[in-house]
């Protein structure tokens, strides 16, 4: 089975992160870029049915060139190799270009799988895995919290807000995982030796055969007209237990109206 | 006035809050059109509740192959009713389910698409948070009619009672709708509380509780506050409380009037999901816990001393 690995390198989402002023975009340069953490239990997903069943495993990335280091980190759990879309013209673009572009390049990998992180930390969308499905008439298996394959076919245990659910799909099918699935290892110094000498190829969106003018910020199907901080909460009152703290408690939230 | 389509979410006990906003959102930017997707049947037993909260319209989509798939057909319902009715926006719940649908519908009417805004003006212009509710954005969909998918606790469902004309919608469904089937759907909800990102009340416990036994103190207070049970990542990770009970980053994102951390220190990725809560209040023994920085009101101590001297006031409060 060969999969793809779908990657995206993110502002670290531990630290303080902010759009920038002149383009409202995110600001990637103030912050750390760190491998989206979701999208580490997707390769681990792709791993462990490569070892069950061999097949190819590829990591497919869109973004700046700094997100190469992204690449080879993800590489260096074990991957095959990788793809990185790159281009100047696509910096600003919305999920609907992002999810073109993306789709353009798993045309030419033709995957049996593609596997994602169910959503990224800094946009939060989640809706990548579903356009990427309508756009390649694939099914979506979305949310997985455990995957097993069976031949061509594909079930997941799909996590929702009240249980489960259980979705089958026969391959090619894209499925997002949350970090319910598995434990995702550390890459060995052998891994990250060797991923230093892994294929990276390096597509534009000529490669493609999408125009510039469609995607980025140019081509973007939404805008941002402004944004703020939002005013930090005022820290309010904070009293030490002697005894009564749990009183004191219920009174505040009786003054409230919540008891 | 043109229509906006409100895409309905249902489940065992109805209608879900998440709806009634979108309805009463909706009244703002044209005549409310509740659309319901699901098995015949689907929409009658839904119909009085909407037309309460003001669907002036409910176009009634049922068909068998509905429920057992994920949300493709109910993306090909929606683009056929988008083309024919040409409403003047579609609004959908910020939840999974709403933005899966969201995106395809995206895609295959080559619309722009908006998620978790909060609001949405009459001009179509929606204010969205982002990054862990730190940045206000304003932002407006400039390809096709704003779609716009709204987070669950943005507004007080009011009601507005309304005609609820119901329509029925003939379901044409292709191959590709049909491509990953649901065979199966297990709750494991417990009991009767409110569901976790449409509660008014969520009290959540972290690393601090201990243990999974320790959890039947969580849920305690949740129970006597009418809240739903949240936990933090460390402690979903150390396996005190199921996943989908997680707040913050890599869990749910929720917004309730009142939002109780016990044993929760506060890390960046724990406020992600809960700092654009109404009110705050936090138990936790470490007085330089970050959290007390959001905390509309705290207390430093001994949540095992704390809290169930808290849940015997309230009892004798009622």
């Amino acid at each position: 089975m060969n999969i793809v690995v779908l990657v995206k390198q993110v502002p670290d989402s531990g630290a303080e992160r902010t759009l920038r002023a002149d383009d409202n975009t995110v600001d990637r340069a103030a912050a750390d870029n760190v491998i989206n953490e979701m999208d580490e239990y997707a390769i681990e997903e792709a791993l462990q049915l490569q070892e069950a069943g061999g097949g190819e495993v590829t990591i497919l990335t869109m973004g700046p060139e700094r997100a190469a280091e992204s690449i080879r980190k993800a590489l260096s759990m074990g991957p095959d190799g990788a793809v990185h879309v790159t281009d100047e013209a696509l910096a600003g673009s919305c999920a609907l270009a992002t999810s073109r572009v993306l789709a353009a390049a798993l045309r030419e990998l033709n995957p049996d799988l593609v596997l994602c992180g169910a959503e990224s930390t800094d946009g939060r969308v989640q809706v990548m895995p579903h356009m990427l499905a309508e756009r390649l008439g694939m099914a979506a298996l979305t949310g997985a919290r455990k995957l097993t394959v069976d031949g061509d076919t594909l079930t997941v245990e799909r996590q929702t807000d009240e249980g489960y659910e259980v979705v089958t799909a026969a391959t090619p099918a894209v499925v997002s995982v949350w970090d319910t699935i598995n434990e995702p290892r550390y890459p060995s110094f052998k891994g990250i030796m060797a991923a230093k000498k892994k294929p990276v190829r390096t597509v534009s969106l000529a490669d493609l055969g999408i125009p510039a003018e469609e995607v980025g910020a140019a081509g973007a199907t939404s805008a941002v007209l402004e944004h703020r901080r939002r005013p930090a909460r005022s820290a309010g009152v904070t009293v030490a237990d002697s005894g009564d703290g749990g009183v004191r408690l219920v009174e505040y939230l009786a003054t409230e109206k919540f008891v | 006035m043109a229509e906006v389509l409100v895409v309905v979410e249902a489940n065992a006990a109805g209608v879900k809050k998440v709806t009634l906003e979108l309805l009463t959102h909706a009244r703002e930017l044209g005549t409310p059109a509740a659309v319901v997707m699901g098995a015949p049947g689907a929409a009658a037993a839904l119909t009085d509740k909407l037309a309460e909260y003001g669907a002036a319209k409910i176009y009634a989509a049922e068909h068998e192959d509905i429920d057992n798939h994920l949300v493709a057909p109910k993306v090909s319902v929606l683009a056929h009713l988008v083309a024919r009715v040409q409403p003047a926006a579609v609004l959908v719940g910020a939840t999974q389910e709403g933005k899966e649908i969201a995106g395809r519908l995206a895609v295959r009417l080559d619309n722009g698409l908006l998620t978790d805004a909060v609001a949405v003006a009459a001009d179509g212009a929606a204010t969205q948070v982002a990054f862990a509710g730190a940045t206000i954005v304003t932002a407006r969909v400039t390809r096709g009619l704003p779609l716009v998918a709204l987070r669950p606790n943005s507004i007080s469902p009011t009601p507005a009672p309304a005609d609820a004309e119901v329509t029925p919608v003939a379901v044409e469904l292709t191959d590709a709708d049909r491509l990953a089937r649901v065979s199966e759907r297990v709750v494991e909800q417990k009991g009767s509380r409110p569901e976790l990102t449409e509660a008014s009340v969520v009290v959540s416990g972290g690393r601090g509780v201990g243990n999974a036994e320790n959890f039947t103190m969580v849920e305690e207070l949740a129970d006597l506050l009418g809240g739903a049970v949240g936990a933090s990542r460390a402690a979903v990770d150390s396996g005190f409380y199921p996943h989908q009970f997680q707040v913050g980053q890599t869990g749910k994102t929720v917004s309730p009037q009142l939002y109780v951390a016990l044993g929760i220190s506060g890390a960046i990725q724990h406020r992600a999901g809960m700092q654009t809560s109404k009110t705050i209040v936090a138990v936790n023994k470490d007085g330089e816990a970050p959290i007390f920085e959001l905390a509309d009101f705290g207390v430093v101590g001994d949540i095992f001393k704390v809290v169930p001297q808290a849940a015997e006031e309230i009892r004798k409060r009622k």
